[in-house]
């Protein structure tokens, strides 16, 4: 495939420990880690989804002015932030991985109309779904 | 109405973690001192850090969580609605009714009926995000919304 969606950011309020938290507790890998001066351009992949990178971007200068850096990481921090889903073959399983590895789930798994989901947080409060693919779907 | 009023990211962080407790247990009780635990806050600052921060009182966002769920559990369940009154955390089903009446402006059995009656066409949506979808819009206090309709109410007959 070769059109599509490329690249889609979220907000976080340190990279370092956005970087950490995908890479480490969620086995993303680093795709782009590229700095200039203050800047930063950081993205991660997810290791099935080559074609796909996930930007890992702190609200602030020279982009964005102080105040509304500051609007953004309240945001982010307040978790209002659109939805996330990550999409895994066993979501009990993978919740067994990633409590242990120190994730903040805000709920366990629970299987409902055929599915099984669990949520989690990132430091930063970007809020994820994490939803079993359901067997058979295309 | 205040203006924005400008929030530590960090304390909202801590913030949203007691309202992502809620989310997930709102048949729990929830004091004040509870929630201010789970946000490292002192009890006086949570309640009013937690206003600014989602815009209505903690109880109050507690409450609307509680009729989230019992509309799910009526719509998607054939528990009976005592059942489901205990379920989201009230302790007796006179107040369960009340409140889901004064919030929804039907009581829990028309509710259902009318649910159960009409065609849904969000197959698509994660199941997960659909009750979020339903979340009632609760603004006012439900205690001032009586007080208004009695106004009302008295005026008329005046």
């Amino acid at each position: 495939m070769s059109q599509g969606v490329g690249i889609v950011g979220l907000y976080v309020r340190d990279q370092d420990e956005a970087l950490k938290f995908y890479v480490e507790k969620l086995g993303f890998r680093v795709h782009t880690d590229s700095r200039n001066g203050d800047y930063r351009w950081l993205t991660v992949q997810h290791p099935d989804q080559p074609s796909f990178q996930l930007g890992l971007y702190k609200p602030g200068p020279p982009v964005l002015d102080a105040a509304t850096a500051q609007t953004l990481s309240e945001i982010v921090a307040k978790g209002a932030m659109p939805p996330l889903v990550l999409v895994v073959d066993d979501c009990r399983v993978a919740y067994k991985r990633m409590h242990a590895a120190g994730v903040e789930f805000t709920q366990e798994p629970v299987t409902r109309y055929g599915s099984t989901d669990a949520s989690f947080r990132d430091p930063s409060g970007n809020g994820w779904k994490l939803i079993e693919a359901r067997k058979g779907a295309a | 109405m205040t203006g924005h009023t400008s929030q530590d990211p960090e304390l909202l962080r801590r913030l949203l973690r007691a309202k992502d407790r809620m989310d997930v247990a709102s048949h729990e009780e929830w004091p004040v001192e509870r929630l201010a635990r789970v946000s490292r806050v002192s009890k006086a600052h949570f309640a009013r850090s937690f206003k600014d921060a989602f815009g209505v009182p903690p109880h109050r966002y507690l409450l609307t969580r509680r009729i989230e769920r019992a509309r799910t559990l009526l719509r998607d369940t054939e528990l009976s609605i005592t059942d489901i009154a205990f379920q989201t955390g009230w302790k007796s089903l006179g107040t369960f009714g009340r409140i889901f009446r004064d919030i929804t402006g039907e009581s829990p059995g028309q509710l259902r009926t009318r649910e159960k009656a009409t065609p849904h066409e969000l197959d698509r949506v994660p199941a997960c995000y659909l009750s979020a979808a339903h979340r009632p819009n609760l603004i006012n206090a439900v205690s001032e919304k009586r007080r208004r309709e009695a106004k009302v109410k008295n005026k008329a007959t005046r």
